[in-house]
């Protein structure tokens, strides 16, 4: 019942700082990456004071190995860079530029975002679905089913 | 010339930034958006789905709810389907197919000085930049 409480304090901090950000406004991500156009720093500022107060959280969990709830905090993934992450990501920049969304500000702007943020929400929750199924084809190509 | 959207915008970054710290000290996790939503989606999440629908309840209701008090938010998303639907498809896809997105990769990864966040940040940066220059300064469509 804790983490579930804690679970939802963290995720509306979080879509709080979005908003008050400004991430949930597509045209302010999609000013942030042209930057050929009209520049838009803002993310750089978000991304900056995000980056803050979750470095001091790393070193204070470097000190212990669980978090205050009893779970072990995983060690970094250090593999070696793969295919996946790195066409993924390219498929998500070029998702990110043509809508100006990324997940968490699509669902954090579900309420007021209309229709076309419940179009994108499902467009991407499609996505997922089949994702795995892509990963499959990728790294199995020859493999049927 | 500082204007208020930067300050708006490290005053929220410092709000991301400070749930993802909770996230990780109290609940041991990382804060990823597509992680949490797709291990739902995929039927990857086992013991931890309520943890997991928990944290979204918060995220969509918060904002959502905060958006009201101050008299409505705008996303300004654009109004044709057809690039949000190829938006969303490869949002979903690519974001599971790297294993996160902004938060997850972004400010969790890069605050770690995790190579494979930082190197996911830079590509998919890169990818929206150049898609930028091609989709609106080339073909004009967004």
């Amino acid at each position: 019942m804790l983490r579930m409480v804690f679970a939802a304090l963290s995720g509306g901090l979080f879509g709080a700082g979005l908003l008050v950000s400004g991430m949930v406004d597509t045209t302010k991500v999609q000013g942030w990456l042209d930057v050929f156009g009209a520049w838009d720093p803002t993310l750089a500022f978000v991304l900056g004071g995000a980056i803050i107060p979750m470095a001091i959280a790393w070193r204070v969990a470097a000190r212990r190995r669980t978090a205050l709830l009893g779970d072990t905090i995983l060690p970094m993934n250090t593999a070696p860079l793969d295919k996946n992450i790195a066409l993924g990501s390219v498929l998500f920049g070029i998702g990110w530029a043509l809508a100006g969304l990324c997940p968490g500000p699509a669902m954090a702007s579900l309420f007021f975002g209309g229709w076309g943020g419940l179009l994108f929400f499902f467009a991407m929750a499609a996505g997922m679905y089949v994702a795995p199924q892509v990963s499959q084809k990728l790294n199995h190509p020859t493999a049927t089913a | 010339m500082i204007q208020d959207a930067w300050i708006f915008g490290l005053i929220g970054g410092l709000m991301i930034g400070s749930a993802a710290a909770l996230y990780l000290l109290v609940n041991g996790r990382i804060m990823g958006a597509s992680g949490i939503l797709g291990g739902l989606i995929d039927g990857s999440a086992r013991k931890d789905m309520f943890e997991r629908v928990a944290f979204i309840a918060g995220l969509v209701i918060v904002p959502g709810v905060l958006a009201l008090l101050m008299g409505g938010a705008q996303t300004n998303i654009t109004s044709n389907p057809v690039v949000i639907i190829a938006a969303g498809l490869l949002v979903g896809i690519g974001t599971r197919l790297a294993n996160g997105c902004t938060s997850g990769h972004g400010v969790c990864g890069i605050s770690r000085l995790s190579l494979r966040g930082i190197a996911a940040t830079l590509l998919y940066l890169l990818a929206g930049g150049l898609m930028m220059v091609l989709f609106r300064h080339i073909l004009g469509v967004i």
